[in-house]
């Protein structure tokens, strides 16, 4: 492709899975675990992130020489606050509840350290294009980890994907229920997050040896 | 008095900012390898949160709210800028960080090295915006009030990291399967940490607060009795890992 050399696509490709910004690099772990109680709230969290990272990595790298590097971290905190205000007015405006049941955690993509963290490692140096890539590729792989969260929290904890019950009803006990299935409410509440992040970084680090820390 | 009592503590058990709403993680994660750091960090936090939140009330109640601007004149009176509260409390937040950075530095050159490469640091953590955006949603009705809850939102993630940071040195001893050591069990150990402190729920206020949002009323019960069960089994586990550590 023209488009995209080898080089871009792995720079989209590489967060994905072996540089995850959740489980390997340890960014944005703040606003991910709070929303992931249902698979809804997730989606729209990592598209906002992607919006914001993608469009900020483009206006950072836009302006990376001119922008004296005593004052870089409030210019970067003032281009991420305008990108999270236009993100917060959309979502109060066309997803009114969604964005009740989000209440502060959009502010805080803000503060997101993978946001503060891809400005500083990559779009201070680094090209338009590039920079875009790199921004959409690390939202994507925080995207992954946040749905696959939300997944597995709202499948166990309420029996339900996207608000829409698929394991039959739990009242009248009908499909899995009628075997004696039972919800785990536990799964909804914001510890399990951790849990399952934790079990995720496991399987990952299974599969993959090279990425073992010590101790 | 009584109301800042019941802050003071609901702000560092129950709402616990890395326990309840997991504010600060990175840091959190990042800076509890070694406990003496941990207590570097925690206190610079608390410190600024201690300075931000009632700078930032001040804000909101004379600039950003509803209504704010009557202060100036009536024509004023219907202005509403809270869409630029994020702006404006991060703002506050990095010039602030930076005043002290210098103050610190010029008038006690010991708490600036034990606490001077923590405070860049800060300016984007999670911690200290949530408390800010936090001051502003649950509407704290006092100044006096607004820096009690950052002095003790500030306390209650200084204890969480030290926790964590403790906890971290003793594990080091421990026979961690090899793909979880280092964050993957790190994360399991502050989830099992954070049931316990659920534990604290209903202290004060006597239960009124779900710690989360139920789904139906149906469903309701059915939960409720399976996360009490749960969480006691939960706590007797992540007791038992304490103390055998």
């Amino acid at each position: 492709m023209a488009l995209l050399t080898k080089k871009d696509t792995k720079l989209i490709l590489d967060p994905l899975a072996d540089n995850n910004p959740i489980t390997i690099q340890v960014l944005g772990i703040c606003s991910a675990l709070a929303i992931t109680a249902e698979l809804n709230a997730s989606i729209v969290m990592a598209v906002s992130v992607l919006f914001v990272l993608g469009l900020g990595n483009v206006v950072i790298s836009l302006m990376r020489n001119i922008i004296p590097s005593k004052i870089r971290i409030i210019v970067q905190l003032v281009v991420v606050a305008a990108l999270v205000i236009i993100v917060d007015q959309v979502l109060k405006a066309f997803a009114y509840e969604l964005s009740k049941t989000l209440a502060v955690f959009v502010g805080l993509i803000i503060t997101n350290c993978i946001i503060m963290g891809r400005f500083e490692a990559f779009a201070l140096g680094n090209g338009v294009w590039r920079s875009f890539l790199d921004g959409i590729g690390n939202a994507a792989g925080y995207g992954i980890i946040l749905i696959i969260v939300g997944f597995f929290r709202e499948l166990l904890g309420s029996g339900t994907l996207l608000g829409i019950p698929v394991l039959g009803n739990p009242i009248d006990k009908t499909g899995l229920y009628s075997i004696g299935y039972e919800n785990n409410g536990f799964m909804l509440l914001s510890p399990m997050a951790l849990i399952v992040v934790g079990i995720l970084i496991w399987i990952q680090r299974s599969r993959n040896k090279a990425l073992i820390e010590e101790n | 008095m009584l109301e800042h009592v019941e802050l003071f503590f609901k702000s560092i058990f129950i709402d616990n900012m890395v326990f309840a709403t997991f504010l600060g993680m990175c840091s959190y994660l990042a800076v509890s390898k070694k406990v003496a750091t941990a207590v570097g960090l925690g206190a610079a936090v608390i410190f600024v949160l201690a300075v931000t939140v009632p700078l930032n009330w001040l804000l909101d109640q004379y600039i950003l709210r509803d209504g704010a601007l009557a202060w100036l004149g009536p024509e004023y009176a219907d202005y509403n800028l809270s869409f630029l509260s994020f702006i404006l409390f991060i703002a506050t937040i990095a010039t602030m960080v930076q005043l002290v950075e210098i103050v610190v530095e010029k008038f006690s050159p010991a708490l600036y090295n034990s606490l001077g490469i923590f405070l860049p640091l800060i300016a984007v953590n999670c911690a200290i915006l949530g408390g800010s955006l936090f001051m502003q949603a649950r509407e704290i009705a006092t100044l006096g009030l607004a820096f009690n809850y950052g002095l003790s939102s500030g306390i209650g993630w200084f204890l969480a990291i030290l926790a964590i940071a403790a906890i971290r040195e003793k594990i080091r001893y421990s026979n961690v399967p090899p793909p979880l050591r280092g964050l993957g069990i790190t994360f399991i150990i502050t989830g099992l940490m954070a049931i316990g402190f659920m534990s604290f729920g209903g202290m004060l206020t006597g239960g009124d607060e779900a710690p989360a949002p139920e789904p139906t009323t149906a469903q309701k019960s059915e939960i409720e009795k399976t996360t009490l069960e749960k969480e006691k089994q939960e706590k007797a586990v992540s007791y038992n890992t304490i103390v055998k550590e």
